[in-house]
């Protein structure tokens, strides 16, 4: 076994590292922790934060990869991830075509020779349900046999979850005690939510599992593939798009936009000028031009990458940064705009007659005071560019067809709802993952974002006012 | 207001010719002509004469941007650059790699791509504006909290889900108007109908909660309390006042779509078969056509630019306090 970081990978813990070490940097300062405190106190924020932890946490066991040993001495040039290894069976266990979700039998009948006689007949699968000898008679209870057991477990699971929440929140009082507090909601968190949250979570995704071993949950595509794999594996790509690309933007965004809102003059005329040409460029076209460059290279260049899994991971990555061109020019304006009004503030102007270098005046007095506006944009942008991903695969000007993505998975799916019976599992595992991913993502940045917009704040502490002094405080 | 827009008018050339050095950087330091013409003619085993035989046709046997061996202005307009972008200026887009008129084609195309955008984007906005203004009007209570939970849940939907969803249910299942296809003349209604009416239910969920907001920002202004204190009644009060200063913002914020509306919309031409100029872009993009791709990106340009002129022109129109200068 070689571990191989590809690009995506490297970006990815870096990115892990960088929000670790800030949690850890402003859990020790209240005005930096204030407003994530009140995104904790949100119920929607915190339940949909539960979700979006457990497809982080898919997509990060995706994220370490590496390549098995071929036998022969030397490395395959396959390139797995952990989480490949843990759901090798489903990976592995492909039947020949389509085959519904839960089916034992094969969608499509096939020549089988009966008694020497050719018969066109729907042959058993090679693995769903291979285990039973009457699959019409023995699959319901063999698949309520299997849901009840991992439902014990996952009700284990989640007591020890309990309990270890319980005894972390307990600070000196009973575990009872504190788990009742948490139960009844008395604390400022909606712990309650969370766990309620966490249990369906258990209770939908360890049968899942369990069964998957041995039955195609979500059934299999064209080729055979099992397409609640390919619907997990679709979410580390979803991910990366909707956190690299704003990765890859974010110093374009905030260094121009700042710069040209505080020193303003010729620097501020010719970063104006530079977003607004790419910003008069439709965006859909700017994208669908870049990536069309980027694939003719790719082709004519073949000898650049080494694997497969190389060539469409550095793919993704400039699919991001593409993404990332054509978007960071809102956040730019936005950012302008502010410093253009914190450079007349006058904690700014004492600094200046303090004769504070420019550098330091706008690392230490404007970046901070504009940081709201970037991580809202960021949260914000997630959910689009997630479903944008969808789309521009779909167009052919997304990630690369050997690359597991939702867009990928609906292109190839396209034709399948026109055929005869229909199948209809594909598109519905990809949309009921993609849409459950983009509801979380976008319910947490709206709690994000309560929290953090200080014209949301402003209103609301006028109110306050307004009913303690019974008047317009202006 | 003539001064300021002269002003804006010139200011888009520099502008424009950005957009034009950027398409051609993207599309030639990436890749040079010899590699454009080895991907057109197929990537094994060309001769480097049929190379040079290709480039000869399409013109891009010069210099990228400065001809040396030219004497004067000749160095610099005796280039590619030069003359590819020269003629875009001139509305002359030259020909698509199969041989057609680019003009004639865009000409030809923007008819139907209109006949699906304007309406979508006319329904779109008076039912987001309907729905929002309901939310608006039962605000604070259980119809407006599920409102915006399903306004949620609809923006989180893959507009792809739209589309497919629409189509099998009303084209394949109820068999009420045609998959897809296109006529011209009254009988491309019963084409349209299903197109626009999915764009205009996958727009809801975003625009309805939008503007739902931007009521609320108004019906929280000093001169709503004045006229409800009046004892005005609430509905008079919201269409009479709240709708009409909301929807101000509303309307200036949308006047930045309406040129791009001819472009189309590649999805929901490719998915139904209009030849309108969304599905053209699309099939130049398949086929890798860099000259269509360059046209339409420079005429897109061209009316985003022209859509934000017009949102000038209407904060004027709707706020007589704002002057242009």
């Amino acid at each position: 076994m070689k571990p191989v970081i590809l690009w995506t990978d490297g970006l990815i813990f870096l990115l892990i590292f960088v929000l670790c070490a800030f949690a850890w940097y402003a859990s020790k300062r209240p005005h930096l922790s204030a407003p994530w405190k009140k995104v904790g106190e949100s119920r929607s924020g915190m339940i949909s934060a539960v979700v979006l932890m457990f497809f982080v946490g898919i997509g990060f066991l995706d994220s370490l990869h590496y390549r098995p040993a071929d036998g022969k001495g030397a490395w395959s040039v396959q390139v797995l991830s952990a989480f490949d290894a843990l759901a090798s069976k489903m990976r592995t266990r492909t039947e020949t075509t389509y085959s519904a979700p839960f089916a034992t039998h094969s969608f499509q009948k096939e020549a089988v020779l009966v008694d020497g006689k050719p018969e066109r007949v729907y042959p058993r699968l090679k693995y769903g349900g291979a285990e039973l000898h009457d699959p019409a008679r023995d699959e319901i209870p063999d698949v309520a046999k299997r849901v009840l057991a991992s439902w014990g477990w996952a009700i284990l699971a989640w007591i020890a979850a309990f309990v270890a929440l319980a005894l972390a929140l307990a600070k000196g009082r009973s575990l009872k005690m504190s788990a009742a507090m948490i139960l009844k909601g008395e604390s400022n968190h909606p712990w309650d939510a969370m766990l309620y949250t966490l249990l369906a979570l258990f209770l939908i995704f360890f049968p899942a599992f369990s069964l998957s071993s041995h039955y195609h949950v979500f059934g299999t595509d064209k080729v055979g593939q099992d397409v609640f794999y390919l619907a997990l594996k679709s979410i580390r790509t979803g991910l990366v798009i909707g956190t690299l690309t704003t990765l890859v933007m974010l110093p374009f965004a905030i260094w121009l936009g700042i710069l040209a809102g505080y020193l303003g003059g010729w620097i501020d005329d010719v970063i104006q000028y530079i977003y607004t040409t790419l910003n008069s460029i439709p965006s859909v076209l700017l994208i669908v031009a870049s990536v069309l460059m980027m694939q003719v290279y790719i082709d004519s260049h073949p000898s650049l990458f080494e694997t497969m899994a190389e060539r469409a991971d550095l793919r993704l990555l400039f699919l991001c940064m593409i993404l990332g061109m054509t978007s960071w020019t809102e956040l730019c304006r936005l950012l302008r705009g502010e410093a253009l009004k914190l450079r007349e503030m006058d904690y700014i102007q004492a600094a200046q007659a303090f004769g504070v270098s420019h550098l330091k005046i706008v690392t230490r007095h404007i970046l901070p005071n504009v940081m709201h506006i970037v991580l809202i944009s960021v949260v914000m942008q997630f959910s689009s560019l997630v479903l944008a991903e969808a789309v521009l695969s779909y167009v052919g000007v997304g990630v690369d067809p050997s690359m597991i993505s939702f867009g990928t998975m609906i292109n190839a799916a396209r034709l399948e709802m026109a055929r005869e019976p229909m199948v209809w599992w594909s598109l519905a595992a990809a949309f009921l993952f993609m849409f459950s991913m983009v509801l979380a993502a976008n319910l947490f940045a709206d709690a994000v974002r309560d929290a953090f917009d200080p014209r949301l704040q402003t209103r609301s502490a006028l109110g306050i006012l307004k009913r303690v002094i019974g008047r317009n405080p202006q | 207001m003539i001064a300021y827009l002269a002003r804006r008018v010139l200011y888009a050339i520099p502008i424009l010719l950005g957009v034009n050095l950027f398409t051609f950087a993207l599309f030639f330091v990436a890749n040079s002509p010899d590699d454009m013409a080895r991907l057109q003619l197929g990537i094994k085993r060309v001769t480097p004469e049929a190379i040079a035989i290709w480039k000869h046709a399409h013109g891009y046997d010069k210099p990228l941007f400065y001809n040396g061996a030219d004497q004067g202005l000749q160095r610099f307009s005796d280039t590619i650059f030069f003359e590819k972008s020269a003629s875009m200026f001139a509305f002359d887009f030259g020909r698509a790699d199969d041989g057609r008129d680019i003009a004639r084609e865009i000409r030809m195309r923007a008819g139907p791509s209109l006949e699906i955008a304007l309406p979508s984007f006319v329904i779109g906005m008076m039912t987001n504006i309907t729905f929002a203004l309901l939310m608006a009007f039962f605000r604070a209570t259980l119809l407006d909290m599920w409102g915006v939970v399903l306004c949620v849940a609809a923006m989180s939907i893959s507009g792809l889900f739209y589309i497919i969803g629409g189509q099998f249910l009303v084209a394949k299942l109820w068999h009420w108007v045609p998959i897809s296809g296109f006529e011209s003349g009254l009988s491309s209604l019963k084409f349209v109908i299903l197109p626009v009416a999915i764009g205009v239910v996958s727009g809801i969920g975003g625009g309805a909660r939008w503007y739902r907001t931007l009521f609320l920002e108004e019906i929280g202004r000093d001169y709503v309390r004045t006229a409800r204190s009046k004892g005005i009644s609430e509905l008079a009060v919201l269409f009479r006042h709240v709708a009409r200063n909301g929807l101000i913002p509303i309307l200036t914020g949308a006047v930045v779509i309406i040129p791009s509306l001819f472009i189309g919309s590649l999805i929901l031409e490719s998915f139904f078969g209009i030849p309108g100029l969304g599905s053209y872009t699309l099939d130049a993009i398949n086929s890798q056509d860099f000259a269509v791709v360059r046209s339409m990106v420079f005429i897109g340009s061209l009316l985003n630019i022209l859509g934000l002129m017009l949102t000038d022109i209407s904060y004027t129109v709707a706020d007589p306090r704002i002057r242009l200068q």
